[in-house]
């Protein structure tokens, strides 16, 4: 138990570490960790993972180390993966944040930044590939992937608004069979 | 998250300078670890010091906390419903189009010149094709951003400029 609780605080810390850029652009690193290495959860656990981080508050990488300790280790292991997730900003933030405002501008960090920034690009379009595999099985998919695709970046709808919709689109389809007895 | 701390902090509570804030932000952008989480850390500790920082960041991740913990325990329970199997069967392909619409508008914003896009081709075949580990390729990112980028420091800036201008053209 108390080993398990250890896993979960350094797994979290690398994760927190090595977050750059926020929200999505940590998905291959916890996927990586959480369902490649560890085998905490299932690819399909993962993205519904994402989904309730969605709707719910609070930063993506923190609401996704809370439900993964609870799963692995109840409360107090919900307690060290969050304190680990954030515990490099804490860190980090208290002892850089001088230095880091006088060397923000000079030209290495700004060139830094930039190789960051394209990696980030990267991660984001990896998780799209991963998820996609985990998540796309049949022609209704594909078409729920792309209504969504297009309400979002053409008519600029909330994401919680199409999580919502989705859900609503996913109980009419898959859900209705289920209810019609003989199906 | 960022907007709602900063109208609190800056706005209705005048703990912060609106000047210092954006110093704050670019430090909470650029620093590892959730955004929000490291602002937090910076006012809190501005404001009142280590003690400060942790009661912040406390404060920060704690209702998110309780919900995720809330959530997490019925979760499990919920799962063998029927009728939330259906609906998590539509909501999965629809994060797979926030993540891929992400991926989009960040690549639009980002990928504004051939290095960029160098490097970006570079580690999305190092993560998802070659399947090596996020963290070497990220640390890799940084140096070869240190190495394309530094002599061309102003051009690149011209670049990013040209790009947002071109950016906000579409919409």
């Amino acid at each position: 138990m108390t080993s398990m609780l250890f896993k979960l605080l350094f797994t979290f810390s690398k994760i927190g570490l090595f977050t750059f850029g926020g929200g999505y652009a940590m998905i291959p690193l916890l996927e990586r960790e959480v369902v490649q290495g560890n085998k905490w959860l299932s690819m399909k656990e993962f993205v519904d993972i994402i989904a309730i981080a969605e709707v719910t508050p609070g930063p993506v990488a923190v609401n996704s180390a809370t439900y993964v300790g609870y799963r692995m280790a109840g409360v107090l292991g919900a307690a060290f993966s969050t304190i680990g997730v954030v515990l490099p900003s804490f860190v980090i933030v208290i002892s850089l944040a001088s230095l880091f405002l006088r060397y923000k501008d000079t030209p290495s960090v700004k060139a830094m930044s930039g190789g960051l920034r394209a990696a980030v690009t990267a991660m984001i379009a990896s998780a799209t590939f991963s998820t996609a595999k985990a998540c796309l099985g049949d022609v209704q998919d594909v078409v729920i992937l792309g209504l969504v695709l297009f309400a979002i970046l053409k008519m600029k709808i909330h994401p919680i608004i199409c999580i919502f919709v989705a859900a609503l689109l996913g109980i009419a389809l898959w859900g209705g069979m289920m209810l019609i007895p003989g199906l | 998250m960022v907007p709602l701390i900063q109208k609190e902090v800056v706005d209705a509570k005048g703990w912060i300078k609106a000047e210092d804030f954006i110093d704050i932000l670019a430090l909470a952008q650029t620093a590892p670890g959730p955004v929000a989480a490291n602002t937090s850390v910076f006012v809190g500790y501005k404001l009142a010091g280590i003690p400060g920082a942790i009661w912040a960041l406390l404060g920060t991740i704690l209702p998110s906390y309780m919900v995720i913990l809330v959530i997490a325990i019925y979760f499990v329970r919920i799962t063998d419903s029927a009728v939330v199997n259906a609906a998590f069967s539509g909501i999965r392909p629809a994060v797979v189009a926030l993540i891929a619409s992400a991926a989009i508008n960040i690549g639009r914003m980002a990928l504004c010149d051939l290095k960029g896009v160098g490097i970006s081709i570079l580690a999305f075949i190092a993560i998802a094709v070659a399947g090596i580990h996020p963290i070497p390729v990220i640390l890799g990112s940084a140096v070869l951003g240190y190495v394309f980028f530094r002599e061309d420091e102003t051009s690149t800036l011209s670049n990013e400029i040209d790009c947002e201008q071109q950016d906000l053209s579409k919409d």
